[in-house]
């Protein structure tokens, strides 16, 4: 079974706060990491090879130093890497970003699965996943927290929904986006981490893929950024200290008052 | 490439370097450079360079579509159990604000089965025109089959703008429809509005966990499309005086290949509240110290008629299960009130609950970061107060 792993290079996000005099972002020792959901969907791919065989591909696009995401997933076991940049590509939208990618993909040859984090950390959009599986034709399932079983043919598995999940069953090739309740992704081992070292990673660029030039970057993006500002923080408010009778009391009159409860 | 820093502008400031999320701009001999491999024309650093105006993004676009073709605000009616979903209210409420806006119609697209009744209520709460596909084969909610008519009544009605919720099912086939029509989405906005000059969606949504605000838009494709968070927008009020058109579209199933096949709904949520939905959120973390003490944030929630919630360390400790996750791996929540039991606030957690109305935190720690943006602090103990607490509101209620 070929196992084709989307990823997106991403900064720390934990790191990423706000200098409160200056309102702008802090990005002072924000390092590169793979996109934590994309850790879930390496795994994952990872473990279906080891129960039923099959090579792991992992794709990226981005700069060239995306390179070193495709190397921390090899590192977990992965087999190859695949890079997707070009600066024709840069000012890519979510839309252009999964027709890119879509285009990408199919120079792989078969594929028979592809997994995506349900999104990505900075962008937060969870919109490629589903814009790949549309633009290659594929069947699609969000939202995965278990694969309860897979054959060559189909894929079962549950997708958390707000109340619950549903049991579903999609015919492969197919495409699934999953959650963080899937799985525990393992570190790298030593000998893997020597392994994405060495590694090679192949390029992939505007002129090795079939793609329609005004539907690439800048030009094939539907959407842009009118704005982006730094969102008023709320502030404390009141902190109170006391006995817990008092605290208690408190809360409860500023309950009341909020008109929230029925 | 479609940034450029004017360098007669550039005074060298490096206002835009600390303005930029991707480390892509540098500041040598007091002129900025953009590393345009990491640039994603975000425009933050444009915002930055306002006093200066250096720093310009030029729009490209191939579309050659007629925007002029395309009217009307689109609302994606979202039914569980024939029930229409809460967040559609919101839809409709906002919908009819921005088709006012515009001086356009309000159509409401409902997919189900059996509910020509709820079909024609819809117009009571702001719809100009309903379109209602009625097949037994839309009761449940189907990949495929939604992607493909919602695409059919794009191509039909070519409606401008179309919003749904940013929910499960929203966020799931909403991004297939933009894939297929090459429209412009804007996935979970918390903010609406038009630019009525150019009579263009803004839709403002959080990025980098809820530490930066965007406002995108789509000039040149149609529809504009936007998934919009539950419990932002006001939901419509019904008004039994209006009327509107109900067109009923009988679907041939046949014609359209459904490949995923749903084979069970498991319900796992503890309470019947949904939190995504809920108007008040207790929730519990590390502090709460067990898995018993967990009764005391379930005590609350039920004698305030609200729903349960959880920090990561809560679930991971496996007191409660996932579904309950508030925070960047979990769901994203704006509730009335929120109340944080227990939790030190992590950049993560907060990322899930920072916008709700009002926020209660309860920690020992009086320098816990979850005070930072707490309405209401208090400094005490949460396994004592939680039952002061509940004891208050059973004996008002």
């Amino acid at each position: 079974m070929n196992i084709v792993v989307c990823i997106k290079q991403v900064p720390g996000t934990t790191q990423v706060k706000i200098n409160p005099e200056t309102g702008t972002l802090i990005r002072d020792g924000v390092e590169a990491v793979v996109n934590p959901f994309d850790e879930y969907a390496i795994e994952e791919a990872i473990r279906i090879k080891e129960k039923i065989g099959g090579n792991v591909l992992v794709i990226t696009m981005g700069p060239p130093q995306a390179d070193a995401a495709l190397r921390s997933a090899i590192a977990m076991g992965a087999d190859e890497g695949y890079l997707v940049s070009d600066r024709a590509f840069a000012g890519s939208d979510t839309w252009a970003t999964s027709y890119t990618l879509s285009g990408a993909i199919k120079t792989l040859g078969q594929v028979d699965l592809i997994i995506c984090g349900k999104q990505a950390i900075d962008g937060d959009t969870a919109q490629v996943g589903p814009g790949v599986a549309e633009m290659l034709g594929l069947p699609f399932v969000a939202w995965v927290r278990k694969v309860e079983g897979i054959t060559d043919a189909s894929i079962k598995v549950e997708r958390l929904m707000e109340e619950g999940y549903d049991v579903v069953e999609m015919p492969l090739p197919g495409l699934i986006t999953v959650v963080k309740e899937i799985n525990e992704p393992r570190m790298a081992s030593l000998k893997g981490k020597m392994r994405a070292k060495s590694a090679e990673i192949k390029k992939i660029d505007a002129s090795t893929m079939e793609v329609d030039p005004d539907r690439i970057g800048l030009k094939g993006s539907p959407t842009q950024v009118f704005r982006s500002f730094v969102p008023e923080r709320k502030g404390g408010g009141e902190k109170i200290t006391g006995e817990t009778a008092e605290l208690a009391q408190k809360a409860a009159s500023v309950i009341q008052n909020l008109g929230v409860v029925k | 490439m479609g940034i450029k820093i004017s360098l007669e502008k550039c005074i060298g400031c490096s206002l835009c370097v600390r303005a930029c999320a991707l480390n892509a701009i540098t500041v040598a001999d007091k002129k900025a450079a953009i590393d345009t491999a990491k640039c994603n024309l975000c425009a933050a650093c444009v915002e930055a360079c306002k006093k200066y105006q250096a720093i310009t993004i030029t729009k490209e676009t191939s579309s050659k579509i007629n925007v002029n073709d395309y009217a009307n605000v689109a609302v994606f009616i979202e039914q569980h159990g024939g029930k229409v979903a809460g967040v559609s209210f919101e839809m409709l409420g906002e919908g009819r604000k921005l088709a006012d806006q515009l001086g356009e119609k309000l159509v409401a697209v409902l997919l189900g089965s059996g509910m020509a009744e709820a079909a024609g209520d819809l117009v009571k709460y702001g719809a100009d025109k309903v379109v209602y596909f009625d097949s037994p084969e839309l009761a449940m909610f189907r990949d495929d089959t939604y992607a493909a008519l919602m695409c059919e009544f794009v191509d039909s009605d070519k409606p401008a703008i179309l919003l749904a919720g940013a929910t499960a099912v929203g966020r799931s086939f909403i991004p297939k429809v933009a894939a297929r029509v090459w429209g412009g989405l804007t996935a979970d906005c918390t903010k609406l509005d038009i630019d009525t000059e150019r009579r263009l969606l803004l839709g403002t949504r959080p990025a980098f966990g809820g530490n930066l605000m965007a406002t995108i838009i789509a000039p040149h494709h149609r529809p504009q499309i936007a998934t919009v968070r539950h419990k932002v927008m006001k939901a419509a009020a019904r008004d039994d005086g209006r009327i509107g058109d109900i067109v009923v579209k009988k679907v041939d199933a046949s014609k359209i290949a459904e490949r995923t096949k749903i084979l069970d709904f498991v319900r796992e949520v503890e309470s019947t509240v949904n939190i995504t939905e809920a108007d008040i959120i207790v929730s519990g973390g590390r502090g709460m110290g067990k898995a018993e003490n967990f009764e005391l944030i379930r005590g609350l929630a039920e004698a305030l008629g609200g729903a349960v919630g959880a920090s990561r360390a809560a679930v991971d400790a496996g007191w409660i299960p996932y579904s309950h996750q508030v925070g960047q791996t979990g769901k994203t929540v704006c509730p009335k009130l929120y109340i944080a039991c227990g939790i030190s606030g992590s950049v993560q957690h907060m990322a899930g609950m920072q916008s709700s109305d009002y926020i209660i935190a309860i920690n020992k720690d009086p320098a816990a970061d979850i005070f930072q943006i707490a309405n209401l602090g208090l400094v005490g103990d949460a396994l004592q107060v939680l039952p002061e607490l509940t004891r208050a509101f059973k004996e008002r209620g």
